[in-house]
């Protein structure tokens, strides 16, 4: 199992505790499994089949450049964090 | 893929070659945004409001159409409507509607200096003279200027149309664009258990990012309804989808060409001029060119956020760090990001504190539209937290190091945001600054001129983010190596990436020639800014030479007709691993090969650098007859990963504690109540010259990062964050009292003393 940790926001708004064990092959069949459990989870995450642009997933502490294709081999954790502008 | 070569291995990375465009530069041949004149070129002006806060109700363009000279006028109505579509996820972020009305006002007017009109004409003057004939019905409203007026319950709404996002809530007739929140552990009985809880709050005032060349828009709207836009901008393909968003075109209609650029320090990532530039040109059937002067520069082009931030620390009496908290309310200007979430990240982000919970509003006011400013939102939190650290020291009775070695953030340690750390160098940094000469040495608490001096200290992070690049090479038939990039050369890029190729291919940095070149001529490079470019960009050289290697190899072999596996590459000789007989140089390879140009392309999108932290000691002496602060030693301690031109490094670690001084000290938005900027000119917004500081010194500590081949981390905005606080703390450390909000001037110091 993959413990995973959502945004504050999106925990308050599910009732959700800080930390969710989920499975998946990569993390679109994470946040697949995700969505299962809680349901209506995955519009808070995933636009037009895609990671909204406002959402990162950092993998082990490595944020993913390839969004819901990402395999999710031997991974412990993933943070689903606000995306960070910068400059 | 990252393959480690030993220090002791490098040829090119850690010298000091003179920079690629180093000539062009100092000559004035360098060609800059406004340098640019195509044939058939007409000018154009922009009108601007003159109130902070009003309704356009009617704009009457008829006067300014039929003046002698004036070829097109617009509107935001010749702009297409576009909707609350986000955009990407990294330098350019809000939503595309925004977007547009920050370049040109629809229906409301957000700050002083927001564009409502433009037109485009035989030259300038007329130009300026048509705008003042356009006659702009407004109704003017009350503007909201920082964040406590803005978060006031009976506050003026800036967007009446737009719902805000609170913690997941939709909120209607709010400022507070985004409420988020960051909780780690439990943070209230982690207070409960702590045996000093300290806590302040500090103000900071908007500053800009000051860069000497105004923003310019060169553009030419084709026949073929093609636009080619000729900027200073940190990021081309930036600019271009920018540009492409708020014309509603496919970026494969819009070509960028980036011209040398004057500075940008995160401030030229949005686009101002270049729509409307594009827009007058397609009205006038004319290339249009538009320059601000510094006063527009000042009103309309996006600064760093002021704001409020709170923060409290509780320690035990050991002085191990349990629990923190802050509150974060930076002003987004016009329309939103204020840079919350990297405000959050970075807060508590040079300690170890198991319990967190960070809250942070980004707050809509009538200034102009914030811009990225380097490491935009980590100098704000950095104030309230090295505050803090510094209060809590004294009350122990600790060393200020020592404290802050005993809490230091390590690899594993697990951030604010929630993953943890990889390698970092902040400890590393910490126990240079404790054998430093600088922090060794003894001050004087008085000059024997009367003034009194204090020593500060503060750390700093920045995250360094990675993303696209590419990088082209093409082998020429001396040997020498053109690179093609896309990465806009702010601080002397050029040359850290053409070292980058050179180690790899066995040369000298002077005989690889870099070119920044056009959006049509290399692929997607995202902005230099970030601390991303030497990073993702050298990576991507990197691979580029790899690959070029590759090529020789294989073309090498077919020359002496004998196996790829047989050939030998280094330091720029091609030989047989077996017959000693059969070797050449790079240039009579290149000379000889018959087998077709050598080229190879190479591309990356890489994750965030794990990192870079600063540390900064600084003593001062203040005057007490006129209040005014002299900065007398100035050091600053950086973790660099690998500086691969040092000089270039030092620089960077010595610009941005100069802009930081400046923000301590000097610089802000002087507003009237009305919302108006009242120094917006160099003559009143005062940044810090040569004259006003000492040499600063830099010392480089080089913890490679992990995920780069030459452990390069990124370098140019940690520098930022650590001299407001540090000064502040020495301030404290002088005169026994702290100031807690920015700019610590001259006048604040005399009233406090006064006061005393």
């Amino acid at each position: 199992m993959i413990k995973v940790f959502l945004p504050y926001k999106t925990r308050k708004l599910f009732d959700l505790p800080v930390e969710i064990d989920a499975e998946g092959n990569n993390l679109r069949n994470l946040i697949e499994f995700l969505d299962i459990k809680y349901p209506g989870l995955k519009q808070e995450l995933v636009d037009d089949e895609k990671l909204k642009p406002t959402i990162s997933a950092v993998i082990d502490g490595r944020t993913t450049r390839l969004g819901l294709i990402q395999k999710l081999d031997k991974v412990s954790e993933i943070h689903f964090l606000p995306s960070i502008a910068g400059g | 893929m990252v393959s480690k070569v030993k220090k002791s291995e490098y040829k090119v990375i850690g010298t000091r070659p003179i920079r690629h465009d180093g000539y062009d530069k100092v000559t004035g041949r360098a060609q800059y945004g406004a340098d640019i004149k195509l044939p058939g070129m007409i000018y154009g002006a922009v009108l601007r409001s003159p109130h902070a806060h009003a309704k356009i109700k009617n704009i009457d363009t008829s006067k300014a159409e039929n003046m002698n000279g004036v070829f097109a006028v617009m509107t935001a109505k010749d702009l297409p409507r576009l909707t609350d579509k986000q955009r990407g996820n990294s330098e350019e972020s809000g939503s595309e509607k925004h977007l547009s009305e920050n370049v040109m006002a629809l229906d409301k007017v957000l700050y002083k200096g927001h564009v409502v009109a433009a037109v485009s004409a035989n030259d300038v003057n007329t130009a300026r003279e048509a705008i003042k004939k356009i006659i702009v019905d407004y109704e003017v409203l009350k503007p909201v200027i920082n964040v406590d007026q803005a978060m006031d319950k009976d506050a003026p709404i800036l967007h009446e149309d737009f719902i805000g996002d609170h913690l997941g809530k939709k909120v209607k007739n709010t400022n507070i664009a985004t409420y988020n929140r960051y909780k780690i552990g439990n943070v209230d009985d982690a207070f409960k258990k702590c045996d000093l809880v300290v806590e302040k709050e500090v103000e900071l005032q908007t500053v800009h990012q000051g860069y000497i060349e105004p923003h310019s828009g060169t553009a030419i709207w084709d026949e073929d309804d093609r636009v080619k836009v000729w900027t200073s901008t940190q990021g081309s393909f930036t600019n271009r989808d920018s540009v492409s968003k708020v014309l509603s075109l496919d970026v494969s209609r819009v070509k960028v060409t980036p011209m040398e650029i004057g500075g940008g320090f995160g401030g030229k990532i949005p686009v101002y001029l270049e729509p409307i530039a594009a827009v007058l040109s397609k009205k006038s059937r004319r290339p249009v060119q538009l320059v601000m002067s510094r006063t527009d520069v000042f009103d309309a082009s996006g600064p760093a956020p002021g704001g409020k931030v709170i923060v409290k620390i509780g320690v035990d009496k050991n002085g191990k760090m349990l629990a923190g908290y802050a509150d974060i309310r930076l002003e987004a200007g016009g329309y939103p990001e204020a840079f919350i979430e990297a405000a959050a990240k970075c807060v508590f982000s040079c300690y170890n504190i198991p319990s967190m919970d960070i809250e942070a509003y980004d707050v809509l006011v009538n200034k102009p539209s914030s811009a990225p400013y380097r490491a935009p939102g980590s100098p704000q939190v950095a104030f309230a937290t090295e505050t803090v650290v510094d209060e809590i020291c004294k009350k122990l009775d600790m060393d200020l190091i020592d404290f802050r070695l005993l809490n230091v953030a390590e690899k594993g340690t697990r951030t604010a945001l929630g993953p943890k750390y990889r390698k970092i160098g902040l400890k590393e940094v910490l126990e240079a600054a404790k054998k430093s000469d600088h922090w060794n040495s003894k001050l004087e608490k008085k000059s024997g001129n009367g003034k009194v001096r204090g020593r500060g200290i503060a750390s700093g992070y920045w995250f360094n983010i990675g993303e696209k690049s590419a990088v082209n090479l093409s082998l020429n038939m001396d040997g020498t190596v053109i690179l093609t990039e896309g990465s806009t050369d702010i601080g002397g890029s050029r040359a850290s990436i053409a070292m980058q190729a050179a180690e790899v291919l066995g040369i000298n940095a002077e005989s690889v020639r870099p070119s920044v070149v056009d959006t049509d001529s290399i692929g997607h490079t995202d902005v230099t800014g970030g601390s991303r470019t030497t990073y993702a960009t050298g990576y991507a050289a990197y691979k580029a030479a790899h690959m070029l290697i590759d090529e020789i190899t294989s073309k090498a072999a077919k020359i002496w007709d004998i196996s790829e596996d047989d050939i030998k590459y280094k330091d720029g000789i091609i030989s047989s691993r077996t017959d000693s007989e059969l070797n050449m140089t790079l240039r009579e390879f290149a000379d000889q090969n018959p087998f077709g140009p050598v080229v190879s392309s190479a591309s990356v999108d890489l994750e965030e650098a794990a990192g870079g932290f600063g540390t900064h000691i600084v003593d001062l002496e203040i005057d007490p007859e006129t209040g005014k602060t002299d900065v007398i030693r100035y050091t600053v301690l950086q973790d660099v990963g690998k500086a691969i031109h040092p000089s270039y490094v030092e620089g960077q670690l010595q610009g941005g504690a100069t802009q930081g001084i400046g923000w301590a000290l000097n610089e802000e938005y002087f507003m009237s109540d009305d919302g108006k900027m009242l120094n917006s000119s160099y003559l009143d917004y005062r940044m810090p010259i040569a004259l006003d500081l000492p040499m600063i010194e830099t010392v480089l500590i080089e913890v490679p990062s992990e995920d780069h081949p030459f452990g390069v981390r990124g370098v140019g905005e940690t520098p930022i964050c650590p001299p407001v606080p540090a000064i502040s703390n020495a301030v404290n450390d002088a005169i026994g009292t702290r100031i807690l909000s920015t700019p610590i001037k001259a006048s604040k110091i005399l009233n406090t003393l006064k006061s005393m």
